[in-house]
């Protein structure tokens, strides 16, 4: 099928939900054409990933005229292995979250309005991932910016969570401009933006260009924005405010791995370019112990798994700086599975719960939500790294090859393994463990929302084994990507391989150990310490306060106090002309005989003039 | 003292009159009578000064006036009724509605 269809449909999806809404769509009717658009766009991606060898390019109407040296650049879709790898986990997990959105959004009043922007987005990411120049993945880029804006205020009228989806918007923007400045400069050097006609002539260049570096860096600033790397990280704990589902598909599964992507498409450049390379690596590494030091004391039990996902995606940008892009890939997609999961999870316990979010709020609910705490106990050995589940194998991957590279970047590594595994231990445990401590009646979630839990807890379970270390088999994931991105063969051996799983494994198991130690008997306090730094997330948004809010407002209040001086000054001319005006008001008095005197008055005057001056011409 | 000055002087202190009779008295109507009055004093001049200098031009201002001061006295008195009617007074100081 050809590849246009793929965002295509959702896109129709969008433009009829959005034309018609509530009124046309009654009850959960909007929802079913929502996922059922994205249903087909997983359709087109399928029968496309099936039997694909080599690159399809469909190149379809001119859209810049003369920009590409002469030729128009034309709007044209690009399917390798990477993409559609990207294309699976997009339309695929996409739709499992709009299912469980039909049940999710029941009661919202603006139900089928939410289903348009998710297949808005859905469409958008697609055009993103399946771009085959970078303006035209810009186009993507962009939109799904503004669909994780519109989902992220959905409930616009909280003054927070407006403010949430501006911050995400602004922060955006920073990174985007790094995209552009990166694009300017490849479009100077190479004269075209077509990727694979950009690959070819980065690929033929034998001498060092600087230019590279800093289109590298610039692309790094554009990946940055986008997957909430450091430092532009600090807008995606805030995008928590949207839906639940939201939370899910656009902010841990899809649109934030978008950076990881990038990097991973530009790979070609990321070769030439040592230094940038160099950086990806180490945003990477400090992104992910931020973003788990951060996780270790937060009390909302979606601010637990943002911070989670900030430091998962830090994983893979250290994957993909280390040149271990499949193994990027790799962590990209079991990550969109158990985070995709786990976020649903928290889902179906807030729903549960009657929109409660505090996990001191919650606890014993393994026994009240059956499946939601099977599900759940799926997600979270998949994210601590315990064998056989999904998670533990991406990450394995991940730490070999930083193991390879650099030693201090692997120590990191593992110490986040570590953390990681302590953090969301402790989720599991506040959340299912123990005695209920909330006030609601915690319930489990209908069919509707348990069928897309089951079918990631399915997908988490099984997924890791696409990739497996190759002490253990074939590695179908790095062999399937051979053809779209370079695969270095690793260089250790066996033993040492077994080594660093051993260690891998008994870093998640001390994580969880020392997790249930503190908390199995009903603690819920905070840890002392550490405390408010991880609270308050390292103070990273303090910082951004200091460096940049607070001077601008400084200034704002400056030019406020300007412009009140400019306006007094104004208000005071004007009262300089009112005042006499208000003196002689006094004289329409509206007495007949005043003015009739006053007449009299003036004609005198008049006639005193003209005597003075007839008489002085007599002279 | 020529042949004009009585009739200036007669038509002075008749102006005189018609002035401090409109400025002095509050009901409408005799402002109005007084008005009149400085209306036909200069009337008296203007025929005074025609006299005087074998001039027609100012004899004929003087029938424009009148012409005037009568379709002057028809408005006038019906607007005065019309007050008179809606006021019972024909005060003028109490008709101040349209000041500033």
């Amino acid at each position: 099928m050809p590849l246009y269809l793929m965002p295509l449909i959702p896109f129709l999806g969008f433009l009829i939900l959005i034309t018609f809404g509530g009124r046309v769509f009654k009850g959960s009717s909007g929802g079913w054409i929502g996922s059922l658009a994205v249903l087909g766009a997983f359709v087109v991606a399928i029968s496309n990933y099936m039997g694909l060898e080599r690159p399809i390019h469909e190149q379809y109407f001119a859209w810049l005229p003369y920009l590409d040296n002469g030729k128009d650049l034309k709007v044209g879709f690009y399917l390798d292995q990477v993409s559609s790898i990207m294309t699976l986990v997009i339309t695929g997990i996409g739709f499992l979250i709009h299912v469980f959105s039909i049940g999710y959004m029941q009661d919202d009043p603006r139900y089928t309005r939410f289903f348009a922007f998710l297949n808005f987005f859905v469409a958008l990411m697609l055009i993103l991932v399946l771009g085959d120049s970078y303006p035209l993945m810009f186009v993507g880029w962009e939109g799904v910016g503004t669909a994780s804006f519109l989902l992220i205020g959905f409930w616009y009228n909280k003054r927070d969570y407006a403010n949430a989806a501006r911050k995400a918007f602004i922060m955006n923007r920073i990174g985007d401009l790094g995209f552009m400045l990166g694009m300017f400069l490849l479009y100077k050097n190479f004269g075209t933006l077509v990727i694979p006609d950009l690959a070819e002539k980065v690929e033929g260049i034998t001498a060092i260009m600087p230019a590279l570096e800093l289109v590298g860096l610039f692309l790094l600033l554009g990946a940055a924005g986008k997957s909430g790397q450091l430092p532009l990280t600090t807008w995606l704990p805030d995008a928590m405010a949207g839906p639940t589902p939201v939370s899910a598909l656009i902010h841990a599964a899809t649109m934030v791995t978008a950076g990881v992507y990038l990097i991973a498409r530009s790979y070609f450049l990321y070769e030439k370019a040592p230094m940038a390379h160099e950086w990806v690596a180490w945003v990477g590494a400090l992104t992910a112990l931020y973003g788990a030091l951060s996780a270790i004391n937060q009390y909302d039990i979606k601010k637990i798994l943002a911070y989670s996902t900030v430091s998962q995606i830090g994983y893979m940008i250290l994957a993909v700086g280390v040149g271990a892009y499949w193994a990027g890939m790799f962590h990209l997609v079991t990550h969109a599975f158990f985070k995709a999961l786990l976020f649903l999870t928290a889902g179906s316990v807030i729903h549960g719960c009657h929109h409660e979010q505090d996990v001191r709020q919650m606890g014993g609910l393994a026994k009240k939500m059956p499946i939601t705490h099977a599900v759940g106990l799926i997600g979270w050995l998949s994210i601590a790294g315990i064998p056989i589940f999904s998670g533990f194998f991406s990450k394995d991957a991940i730490l070999t090859s930083a193991y390879e590279h650099n030693i201090w970047m692997y120590a990191i590594g593992l110490f986040v393994a570590l953390l990681t595994a302590f953090y969301m231990t402790r989720w599991y445990v506040l959340v299912f463990r123990g005695q209920y401590r909330g006030h609601a009646h915690p319930h489990e979630s209908g069919p509707i929302m348990t069928f897309p839990l089951i079918a990631l807890a399915a997908l988490s379970t099984l997924g890791g084994f696409i990739g497996l270390p190759h002490i253990f088999g074939t590695n179908q994931l790095s062999h399937y990507l051979e053809a779209a991105l370079p695969i270095e063969e690793s260089h250790i051996s066996a033993s040492l391989e077994w080594t660093l799983i051993a260690v891998a494994v008994a870093t998640s198991v001390l994580g969880i150990f020392i997790a249930f130690m503190l908390y199995r008997q009903r603690r819920i306090e905070r840890i002392g310490g550490i405390e408010n730094a991880s609270v308050q997330a390292l103070y990273l948004n303090t910082l951004y306060d200091n460096l940049f809010s607070a001077p601008s407002r400084a200034l704002a209040k400056g030019l406020d106090a300007m412009d009140r001086g400019v306006e007094g000054g104004l208000e005071a001319t004007a009262k300089v002309s009112t005042e006499p005006g208000g003196w002689l008001t006094h004289l329409q008095n509206g007495y007949v005989r005043a003015y009739a005197s006053l007449m009299l008055v003036g004609t005198a005057a008049l006639l005193l003039y003209l005597a003075i001056r007839v008489l002085g011409g007599m002279q | 003292m020529d042949a004009v000055t009585p009739y200036l002087i007669l038509s002075g202190i008749l102006f005189s009159m018609g002035l401090i009779g409109a400025l002095t008295r509050r009901t409408a109507i005799l402002v109005f009578l007084s008005v009149e009055l400085m209306l036909n004093a200069a009337n008296l001049a203007l025929v005074a000064f025609a006299q005087a200098w074998g001039d027609l031009i100012a004899q004929s201002a003087v029938f424009i006036v009148m012409t005037l001061a009568a379709a002057e006295v028809a408005i006038g008195l019906a607007i005065i009724v019309t007050i008179f009617r809606k006021r019972v007074s024909t005060n003028v100081d109490t008709l101040a509605e349209l000041k500033g």
